[in-house]
């Protein structure tokens, strides 16, 4: 009979309509928190471990990352420069899977406008800044997946993480 | 009497949502009918595959997200199966089954996206839409608790995957399995048998098995006119020739048929997913490689089943860290090239279904 498969199809819409719940979220109201792994715009960049190699500019796509060293002594490098240019950024996360001495990380935040162009250029000042209140993303970092994250100063928790994955493998594993 | 009217040429786009991206129509119409079309594209032209040529192996991997933004897993896995296919690079098992898990969740997303867009094409105003893109979101939930992302994924990686899965991916995906087939059904019971769909979609944009095969069509396209070919099982490559599924084709290479074979190949993906499910193993997801790696002189192409059809890559590589030469076979593009046949004779409002039918992806197509 003519019309049967509109029934159907009705009756579908019907019973979305009546007994299923809203699946969307009022954004600035409601939130959904990303996932722990999130590759997001917050760069966590630590200066005691970062020597200056130079690895995570290499390993950029688009050539983001400006590193200016000098040398000291002892064959020591001085990080004198560390520039994150987000105008350009896409947030791929290779610089990280570079970094040989975990001193970069994603971070969780992607509400990153701003009325300057200069104002996001993220140098070593604000990195610095940032560094002791910012929670590192897990992204390439499997080990900081169940962290505490409510805890305002994570860097102990990373750290008391991370010392328990360098009794594992390792680089491999990840 | 019959009435004389002039031909009438319509720039359908760039700009029209219907059109999927940046792609016009110059569409020439005798009243209603279509007398001839011309396909315009280029607008969204990046230069991915010269962009390519100075980037390393790794470094390819985020920009073949940005060709086909609809299902960038399958493009990843296309990407490096090519290098690894140069290097001869190991992957390990582990790594493999995710591949197949990833891909065929991308193919659930993009078949899902794509017979909303059609409903939407045919005036169905965002109700299926809005059902499709609800099963999507949980899978890219399901991506970006992976890799972080939800559609700039670059998860796969030359010799593996990017990272293990998360714990809690395992008794997600199960969930979602779970669940697929009932949404499924739903969207059969909204449209398969729906009396205004079949009366928009059957017998329009009818293309033979000839015309399909002479110009090079694949995917859903293809068997959608009856062809019987999937490179899953005609060439598997990774390990799809340990899992059981059906070809699905259709009979008479009309839009309603593209949709069917469509709505047919996310039923044998829950079935792939629920093999790859039962028999993943434990163990490492990713071979160690220098950080700039190189492959060694020579060329390779591999293709791949992706959504949309045959996706492959040609590399060259002269040696060095970079490939000398990248040349990315999509098939939004060569599935493009029939649309002029597919459309004269109809009216405008076909030519909307038939575009939607054939499932583009504009940055697939310009590249």
């Amino acid at each position: 009979m003519y019309g049967t498969g509109l029934m159907k199809g009705m009756a579908v819409v019907l019973k979305t309509m009546l007994f299923k719940p809203p699946f969307t979220v009022q954004y600035p109201e409601q939130r959904v928190e990303p996932p722990r792994r999130f590759r997001g715009a917050s760069f966590v960049w630590y200066e005691d471990r970062c020597t200056g190699c130079s690895t995570c500019a290499k390993a950029c796509p688009q050539g983001n990352i400006e590193i200016v060293t000098s040398a000291g002594q002892y064959n020591q490098y001085f990080v004198e420069k560390f520039d994150i240019d987000h105008l350009r950024c896409m947030f791929c996360g290779l610089c990280v899977e570079a970094c040989p001495y975990d001193a970069l990380f994603m971070g969780g935040d992607f509400e990153n406008a701003s009325y300057s162009r200069a104002a996001l250029v993220v140098g070593k000042k604000l990195l610095n800044a940032a560094a002791p209140t910012r929670i590192p993303s897990s992204y390439f970092h499997p080990e900081l997946d169940h962290i505490d994250i409510t805890s305002g100063r994570p860097v102990p928790e990373i750290r008391k993480a991370e010392q328990e994955k360098n009794q594992d493998i390792g680089w491999a594993s990840r | 009497m019959t009435l004389r009217t002039d031909p009438v040429t319509i720039n359908f786009g760039p700009h029209h949502p219907s059109t999927h991206g940046v792609f016009q129509m110059r569409i020439t119409a005798d009243g209603e009918v279509i007398t001839n079309l011309e396909p315009v594209m280029g607008y969204l032209h990046r230069g991915c595959e010269k962009l390519s040529e100075g980037r390393t192996y790794t470094q390819l991997v985020p920009l073949t997200d940005r060709l086909d933004y609809l299902s960038p897993m399958s493009n990843n896995v296309a990407c490096v199966l090519a290098a690894e296919k140069l290097g001869e690079i190991p992957v390990p098992e582990r790594a493999q089954y995710i591949r197949v898990i990833m891909a065929e969740l991308q193919r659930l997303a993009n078949h899902g996206a794509m017979t909303g867009f059609l409903l939407n094409d045919l005036g169905t105003f965002f109700t299926l839409f809005h059902y499709t893109m609800r099963e999507r979101e949980k899978i890219l939930d399901l991506f970006e608790m992976t890799c972080g992302t939800r559609v700039t994924v670059s998860y796969m990686r030359p010799g593996g995957v990017l990272q293990d899965l998360p714990e809690e991916f395992m008794p997600r995906l199960r969930a979602l399995l779970d669940e697929l087939p009932q949404r499924l059904d739903e969207y059969e019971a909204l449209i398969t048998e729906n009396e205004i769909v079949l009366a928009r979609t059957k017998g329009v944009g009818v293309m033979p098995r000839e015309m399909a095969l002479a110009a090079g069509c694949s995917g859903p396209m293809l068997r959608g006119s009856g062809v019987k070919w999937d490179i899953r099982k005609n060439d598997p490559y990774g390990i799809y020739d340990r899992f059981q599924f059906d070809i699905p084709v259709g009979t008479n290479g009309d839009v309603y048929d593209r949709y069917w074979v469509r709505i047919q190949e996310m039923r044998q993906s829950v079935r792939i997913l629920e093999q790859a499910y039962r028999d993943i193993p434990q163990g490492d997801v990713r071979t160690r490689l220098p950080l700039f790696f190189r492959l060694p002189t020579g060329e390779a192409y591999a293709r791949i089943e992706a959504p949309k059809g045959e996706l492959g890559f040609y590399l060259v590589s002269d040696g060095g860290i970079a490939p000398y030469r990248l040349h990315v076979r999509s098939p939004s593009f060569i599935n493009l090239g029939v649309l002029r046949d597919l459309t004269v004779g109809y009216t405008v409002a076909d030519a909307v279904i038939t575009l939607g039918s054939v499932d583009i992806v504009l940055g697939e197509v310009d590249r």
